[in-house]
């Protein structure tokens, strides 16, 4: 028993070891949405092209929500891919964060349009009421507007074959 | 006597410097409660971007607006707490510098407890030890004595030095 305590410092760095170790593959920045499972948060707010939009007009199907902004220099790298998933076909929702309306619809001339709707959240407030906290950020809701992802950062082909994809598809057949 | 006092006057300045940094606000409280609230509730609530900030701290465009939500609850009459569950129905537990007591955080919460009962045990344990080891320690009969004190004496010590 008395040799076996002179293990025990060993013993203590190996965990140790293995927890920091471990701690190195985390990252940080990255934080679990307080909104998963929960249903869309209620708002009435401007549309880019007019009218008012509320979150009701984001049912219907599995869709995805980009928070988007002519200030954020990662949202112009993240656009084209976007534009590519909206020609498939997919349902994508735009909020304009804290932006000008006219830079905004300038961008979309120039760039391309891949949202069915823009929503000009000009005070943020739609962006706090989700929990946002940097842009672009992507939320993944269902047919009834259930909140099941949040991506924070560009979404790509990696984000969207190794992640979005197959909870697209998992909603897609929930819903069937 | 400048000479003297200087360090002290730089450390204090270079302490201000630090103050000085945090992030201005221009929001005016009409009532002077409100704005310790405000103060008080900035402090505890954490930026979500830049994680070692409190939201008072940050410039973090995030803060500027979670900054800018507190005022407008603190003016609609939120409570202390309704804010804060405001805020952590958005953002998270993180957001809480100060974490609630619950069955997620009964680990954190009694770690610091945890360590210091440990840490008390081994150290009683070790005290008893070497106390109970001092009464093995074999005493000198009157002629070891003798020896011991002749070989400490000046005679022998001053002896070898010249």
């Amino acid at each position: 028993m008395g040799r076996l305590k002179l293990f025990v410092p060993l013993i203590i760095c190996a965990v140790m070891g293995v927890v920091l170790f471990r701690g190195l593959d985390l990252d940080p920045q990255e934080l679990p949405s307080a909104l998963i499972g929960k249903p869309l948060p209620e708002f009435a707010l401007p549309g880019l092209d007019g009218g008012t939009v509320t979150q009701k007009d984001l049912l219907g199907e599995v869709a995805l929500i980009n928070v988007w902004a002519t200030w954020c220099i990662a949202c112009k790298v993240e656009h084209p891919y976007l534009t590519r998933l909206a020609e498939s076909g997919l349902a994508i929702y735009g909020i304009n964060s804290k932006d000008d309306d006219d830079a905004a619809l300038q961008w979309l001339h120039q760039l391309g349009n891949p949202y069915r709707i823009n929503i000009a959240d000009h005070e943020g407030s739609l962006g706090i009421d989700l929990g946002v906290y940097g842009a672009p950020e992507t939320f993944l809701i269902d047919a009834d507007g259930t909140i099941h992802y949040r991506h924070v950062g560009i979404v790509d082909e990696r984000v969207w074959r190794e992640v979005l994809l197959p909870l697209v598809q998992r909603l897609r057949g929930d819903s069937v | 006597m400048i000479w003297r006092v200087a360090p002290t006057l730089m450390l204090f300045l270079s302490l201000c410097a630090g103050l000085a940094s945090a992030a201005i606000d221009t929001y005016e409280f009409e009532e002077e409660a409100l704005r310790i609230r405000y103060r008080a509730l900035a402090t505890e609530l954490r930026c979500p971007k830049c994680q070692n900030q409190n939201i008072a701290d940050s410039n973090a465009p995030v803060a500027m607006d979670l900054r800018a939500q507190l005022y407008r609850l603190l003016h609609e009459g939120y409570s202390d707490e309704e804010i804060v569950t405001f805020m952590v129905a958005r953002y998270g537990e993180f957001i809480r510098y100060r974490p609630p007591v619950n069955y997620q955080t009964a680990v954190l919460w009694s770690a610091p407890a945890l360590f210091i009962l440990i840490g008390g045990w081994l150290l009683f344990r070790s005290v008893r030890r070497t106390s109970t080891n001092k009464s093995d320690v074999a005493t000198l009969n009157g002629e070891e004595s003798a020896a011991l004190a002749f070989l400490v004496s000046d005679d022998v010590i001053g002896g070898e030095d010249t």
